[in-house]
């Protein structure tokens, strides 16, 4: 399942519904990602996440058929919220359910992996008044690149 | 045609969004974006590095070599950084 979303979420919850009645599932691996604080001791700093309404879902969609395809899952769960947010403010949400764990594991790295570069989103960082826009770093692309190298399911 | 900017090459176009007319001869997305940096100032700051635009058409990313027929979706952007 694939969220796209301004509002927070509550991943207790959220993890809850998931494997809820699902009696296969013996294993739920989940990421859960925070806003970092950018800005040293008693700057503020916030971040606004844009993104391409239509082609996330899509990119999002996409990344979850792979995943299902590629190991044994019962469930995928991608939730990514867009707008401002504050350091220590839930960004990201991917969760994985599978009969075994470690399916479950490495389903979980594999969404974050893949989300990192190919779902279409951009954070811009305000710090001290000033906003720039973060910039994509080379050891996300190769975070994502070790995931063609084995693909041994 | 239609063309979408996102992040930083929104801001340095200037726009959201345009209405494009481009010549018959430009037929793949580099070649489009080659034409695009030449409409204004903005422009070409922000097709200026290449290697720095990504670029989807129809939603789907696409390589430098890629046609796109006038009905397209097309929009660029920044590397992304969401996650």
């Amino acid at each position: 399942m694939i969220k796209v979303q301004a509002e927070d979420f509550d991943m207790g919850a959220e993890l809850e519904a998931l494997s809820q009645g699902r009696q296969n599932v013996g294993a739920v691996a989940s990421f859960l990602g925070l806003v970092r604080d950018v800005a040293g001791p008693g700057e503020l700093s916030a971040m606004t996440l844009e993104h391409y309404p239509g082609m996330t879902e899509k990119q999002l969609e996409r990344l979850e058929a792979e995943a299902l395809e590629r190991w044994p899952l019962d469930r995928v769960l991608i939730i990514h919220r867009h707008g401002r947010l504050e350091p220590g403010d839930r960004i990201v949400l991917c969760a994985a359910t599978s009969a075994h764990r470690q399916a479950a594991f490495e389903a979980c790295a594999f969404l974050m992996d893949w989300l990192k570069t190919k779902a279409p989103f951009w954070k811009l960082e305000e710090v001290g008044g000033q906003a720039n826009w973060v910039e994509a770093k080379e050891t996300d692309d190769e975070a994502a690149a070790r995931w063609n190298e084995n693909k041994q399911h | 045609m239609k063309v979408l900017y996102f992040a930083w090459l929104r801001d340095r176009v200037g726009v959201a969004e345009e209405v494009v007319d481009p010549p018959g001869d430009i037929k793949t997305v580099g070649q489009l974006a080659a034409w695009l940096a030449q409409r204004s100032p903005g422009h070409a700051e922000a097709f200026a590095d290449p290697a720095a635009v990504r670029c989807a058409v129809n939603q789907d990313f696409a390589r430098a070599e890629e046609p796109f027929s006038t009905d397209d979706e097309i929009a660029f952007f920044p590397p992304m950084t969401g996650g």
